[in-house]
């Protein structure tokens, strides 16, 4: 699934950039250069990014400025990063995140 | 610690507009903002604006933004990304949040542009994944380049819903219809009309009733909306991937709480906010509010009451005659009457007179 938007009346075709990879639960995925990680996983239809700590409901991008804290996951091992406003890196490690998420990664 | 003379929290439209109006006049301007890219919410409005010449008519939003950048660059502003302020303490000092650090820095004068946050609405699946805001959805496409979903149900018809609407539409997604629980279309008419010519629905006097869906949206329900229930027996269901919320914004007050500015409940602005005297200043001497936490409305709005922060903080700091900077202020105060005339404009020119007349004392 690509969600990618290619060509926009407005805003013209998208540019190459140079492309990373990084993993998203131990698949790999390939992302824009500087894009947030939150668009990677849109790009690919993935829509959860965490379940809540007590019913384990899923959630996922709300807000999509950095304020509701919805879309959080576990980034190289830390918990709680925002996925909306933070950058991809070369080789980044993404994983869904359970409840209040584990230091060091894997749920 | 470190020392600045004037700390702007914020670098969107408000923000931005001060910060240049100040270095122009010669202040030395910091502005902190936490996110990767200055600009705040200007570089996803793709549409273009109305107004005056004066006020940017006919531009589209990122257009202004990237002029914004320009000018904030060239006239010598200093500018730190990636860097939240998290606090705000007594003898105006900040403290910013920068690589994992807590920095604090000593500032003569404060203006707080931090915007507004949009406003939720509770329905039984209002947090799957798919339900999100509408500025959001608008944030995706037009800044990340990707579709949220392929089918759209757009809550709220007010500028934000049906401009996101057609925006949707723009990028490719199918916008299923847009409902409102007032009999009437809340947006602009040259807004409301390109989404109806697009063939998109109004559900007039409609609300949500759910959102369906195993670990995403895959259906809504709507109902018929009378007297704040749902009319038993209207129920329709649609197959939607994506369900956006545009039920308004409301001021992100939390530092201007922090700083102990006083505070007022002002509905057609968007609920609490800071008062403000007619030079943006709040009740806390040297700490100011610009934009869309000094009340909710537009980015023309929020431009032009950031460059009367900025010229007010600069006449406070002595480096432009009282006589001068009556003269702009003034100027601006008359763009911004301008800009809140008309039958959207005037309640808000109405709720800012008596935040005003209110005073902040």
């Amino acid at each position: 699934m690509d969600m990618r938007i290619q060509h926009h009346p407005i805003l013209g075709d998208t540019e190459p950039v140079r492309m990373v990879k990084i993993t998203v639960d131990g698949v790999e995925y390939e992302a824009r250069e500087g894009e947030v990680i939150a668009a990677v996983l849109m790009a690919n239809g993935i829509k959860v990014h965490r379940h809540t700590t007590y019913r384990h409901e899923p959630r996922g991008i709300y807000c999509g400025i950095g304020q509701c804290t919805d879309c959080v996951m576990t980034v190289n091992g830390q918990p709680n990063v925002r996925t909306c406003i933070t950058p991809v890196e070369d080789g980044m490690v993404v994983e869904t995140q359970d409840g209040f998420g584990k230091r060091g990664g894997t749920k | 610690m470190t020392q600045r003379e004037v700390v702007v929290i914020g670098g969107g439209p408000a923000g931005l507009a001060a910060s240049i109006e100040a270095a122009r006049l010669g202040a030395k301007v910091l502005v902190v903002d936490e996110n990767k890219r200055p600009g705040g919410q200007l570089f996803k409005q793709i549409h273009k604006f109305f107004g005056s010449r004066a006020h940017n008519a006919g531009i589209r939003g990122i257009d202004i933004g990237r002029q914004l950048l320009k000018d904030t660059e060239e006239c010598g502003v200093e500018v730190w990304l990636n860097s939240a302020a998290i606090g705000v303490f007594s003898d105006n000092r900040v403290a910013v949040l920068r690589d994992g650090r807590t920095e604090i820095v000593q500032a003569q004068k404060i203006l707080m542009c931090t915007g507004g946050s949009e406003n939720a609405l509770r329905f039984p699946g209002w947090t799957l994944p798919g339900v999100m805001g509408a500025g959001a959805a608008q944030t995706m496409i037009n800044v990340n380049r990707v579709l949220p979903g392929k089918r759209v149900l757009m809550v709220g018809s007010g500028n934000v819903g049906v401009i996101v609407a057609y925006q949707l539409l723009q990028a490719g997604a199918d916008v299923v219809g847009i409902v409102e629980g007032m009999p009437r279309i809340g947006a602009y008419g040259v807004h409301a009309a390109k989404v109806r010519r697009a063939g998109v629905p109004f559900f007039l006097g409609h609300t949500i009733v759910q959102a369906i869906g195993d670990d995403h949206v895959r259906q809504a329900i709507i109902g018929e909306f009378k007297d704040g229930q749902v009319v038993p027996n209207t129920e329709k269901i649609v197959d939607v991937d994506v369900i956006c919320v545009a039920v308004g914004l409301r001021p992100l007050t939390e530092l201007a709480w922090m700083a102990g500015v006083k505070h007022d409940f002002i509905p057609e602005m968007g609920g609490w906010m800071p008062l403000h005297n007619e030079n943006m200043e709040t009740s806390m001497p040297g700490v100011y509010v610009a934009g869309d936490i000094a009340g909710v409305e537009e980015a023309n709005t929020a431009m032009d009451e950031g460059r009367l922060a900025g010229v007010a903080i600069a006449q406070s700091l002595g480096r432009i005659g009282n006589d001068e900077a009556e003269a702009k202020k003034q100027e601006i105060r008359d763009r911004l009457a301008a800009l809140r005339m008309g039958p959207f404009g005037e309640r808000r020119q109405a709720a800012k007179q008596r935040i005003v007349e209110r005073g902040v004392n």
